[in-house]
């Protein structure tokens, strides 16, 4: 089951620390990143570290640090020495310039497709043979049917399941807000449990027993399907979905410090060469890169329509205070009882 | 002077107070008094807002309702486990000794996952519960499952000590003079293991009060019903609201010390009475 992937994480630690420990000249970075970016990191930093050391000759060791996005992004406020931050989603980053000045304000501009070298998206992971015949989110508001899904205040993932749901039912109720928003209420009547993170629900789900449909990322269903066994749950793709950008940005303050700023934005620039969009292809993140995606075409499935967080919501700041902060929409639905 | 500084044979009293104030300062009162520091940044009308938010106030009430279920609980079947380990000599009586330290050293985190694993619907306790029509895991009822089993040892081992002091022989003359049994537990032990017991159980309701990691696991935390407060500070963090999260974490703190006042009250009264 999932062991071979622990062994085979263990072994690539392993040989990190013992590489580490065998050349004395290196250079250190710390990836401060989300959850279920753990494998796609892991693949890619040894990559990188390859690369580098062909270009200029240096080690470089990258050290990872995971957790919810919210939570990552606090801890870079409060002190955590990340080189570089690759959180869920623009938000937990844009918090690092208001809360702290750490970077820039424009940050996202700096690298292209708004920072974001892989995307991904919202699907659902159903039971095998999908005995409640959840086809797409307008299922989700049944009866009867149990959904599974973390808390938006807390979860960057549960964030993203919120706004597509939102997004489809915009788009089913012609742009009226009040419609959408009683359609989400209505869904969240239908979640049993909410944990405070995307691993915690997904366990929840699998191993719990609880609801009928969980709302994941794209690359934690196929995590799921692949590791947890094929034989116990599928995939289902609804019409409509959100483009979901992971952004990733150097953090200025850290690195001016570390004297790595070069070794830092090298570290993020080659997120988009196509080596590394191969390994992004691999751990089922969406790549950028026309000629990878292409490759990969057969494997991730086709959404029909994917909204944007900057098409639908007008970016993050805004979508944030609207739907998530303290009295938004989310809110609402839990206090109208 | 003198009678606030009684004389005593043992000197080093000057020297021990310092310590002890300095102590107390660097490891309790500068913490708190950041909380207070914190929370004056949005001001006493701030600070009221956020305390009686709906959520707030509805998860003020579960987790102090929780936490005083689990609370009588562990007085109840932690004196009865005491009593057991005091009084009765049987094979393996040094491991449930040791078992009873277990919720002490197990890390909260793990306690939630392996309860909700053994409570959830598919779980090895849960699935009886389930055909019972009982729903463990994932209600309030969990979260009283949580609390209790993280708060035994506070009363097993604040009782225990006690109960040795109290001589066989005190029942045993109790007894002999004609009591019965429910009286010799009524006028003679009770009243000697009260206070411990008292002890025990505020400990153990103080401890569940801010119990976060093992609760999330297996609450469900749905708003307005199996939602504690510790989580929704942790949320608050999550949204960079460090204001709103010590104001949440600093009415938790005053609810949490006036409650201790009084069970201290009543400890001190209930002293006093036994003394006359």
């Amino acid at each position: 089951m999932k062991l071979s992937s622990l062994a085979a994480s263990l072994l690539a630690s392993a040989i990190v620390l013992f590489s580490a420990a065998a050349h004395a000249a290196e250079i250190n970075l710390l990836n401060v990143s989300y959850d279920p970016t753990r494998e796609l990191y892991q693949e890619y930093n040894a990559a990188f570290a390859e690369y580098w050391k062909a270009k200029t000759g240096d080690d470089v060791v990258v050290k990872q640090s995971h957790g919810g996005s919210g939570k990552q992004g606090r801890a870079i406020i409060d002190g955590l020495e990340a080189d570089v931050a690759t959180l869920a989603l623009a938000a937990d980053i844009d918090a690092l310039y208001t809360k702290a000045e750490l970077i820039p304000a424009d940050w996202q501009k700096r690298l292209k497709l708004n920072s974001s070298p892989y995307t991904s998206t919202i699907v659902f992971l159903v039971r095998k043979g999908n005995p409640k015949h959840i086809k797409d989110w307008g299922d989700l508001v049944k009866p009867g049917v149990a959904v599974v899904t973390p808390n938006p205040k807390t979860s960057g993932g549960a964030r993203w399941n919120y706004l597509a749901a939102y997004g489809y039912a915009l788009k089913h109720n012609n742009g009226d807000h009040a419609k959408a928003q009683a359609f989400i209420k209505k869904l969240f009547e239908n979640v049993p449990v909410l944990d405070s993170g995307a691993r915690g629900s997904l366990t929840t789900f699998t191993e719990r027993g609880i609801g009928d449909v969980f709302l994941s990322w794209e690359n934690e269903a196929f995590l799921a399907t692949t590791s947890l066994g094929p034989d116990k749950f599928d995939i289902v793709v609804p019409s409509l979905s959100i483009l979901a950008e992971p952004p990733v940005t150097v953090v200025d303050k850290n690195v001016d410090r570390h004297g790595t700023r070069a070794v830092a934005t090298a570290y993020l620039e080659y997120l988009y060469s196509p080596v590394a969009q191969e390994i992004a292809a691999k751990n089922y993140y969406r790549p950028t890169d026309a000629k990878v995606a292409k490759k990969y075409a057969k494997q991730f499935p086709k959404v029909k329509t994917l909204v944007t967080i900057d098409g639908e919501f007008g970016g993050w700041a805004k979508a944030q205070k609207e739907h998530f902060a303290d009295g938004g929409v989310f809110d609402q639905i839990y206090s109208k009882k | 002077m003198s009678s606030f500084k009684a004389h005593s044979v043992l000197p080093g009293f000057n020297l021990a107070l310092g310590f002890t104030l300095l102590y107390l300062s660097l490891i309790v009162l500068i913490p708190l008094s950041a909380l207070f520091v914190n929370t004056a940044s949005i001001g006493l009308g701030g600070f009221w807002d956020v305390v009686t938010g709906d959520r707030v106030l509805a998860s003020l009430k579960v987790t102090f309702t929780a936490s005083f279920a689990a609370a009588v609980a562990n007085a109840f079947f932690g004196l009865v486990v005491a009593w057991v380990l005091v009084r009765y000599r049987f094979p393996g009586k040094r491991i449930i000794d040791a078992l009873v330290d277990l919720p002490f050293a197990l890390p909260t985190a793990v306690a939630g996952i392996v309860l909700a694993t053994l409570y959830a619907p598919n779980g090895w306790l849960g699935q009886y519960f389930a055909e019972l029509g009982i729903k463990a895991a994932y209600t309030p009822l969990g979260i009283v499952i949580a609390l209790t089993f993280i708060g035994l040892p506070f009363v097993v081992r604040t009782v225990q000590p006690v109960l040795e002091d109290v001589e066989a022989e005190v029942e045993e003359a109790a007894a002999s003079l004609g009591a019965g049994r429910w009286d010799v537990f009524r006028r003679v032990i009770f009243p000697a293991v009260a206070p411990a017991l008292l002890t025990g159980f505020s400990l153990a309701f103080a401890r569940a009060i801010g119990e976060y990691g093992s609760v999330i696991f297996i609450a469900g935390n749905m708003p307005f019903i199996s939602e504690i407060t510790p989580l929704l500070i942790v949320a608050k963090l999550e949204q960079y609201d460090y204001a709103g999260a010590t104001a949440i974490a600093l009415a938790m703190l005053l609810i949490s010390f006036i409650l201790m006042l009084t069970i201290n009250a009543i400890q001190w009264w209930a002293s006093r009475r036994e003394a006359r």
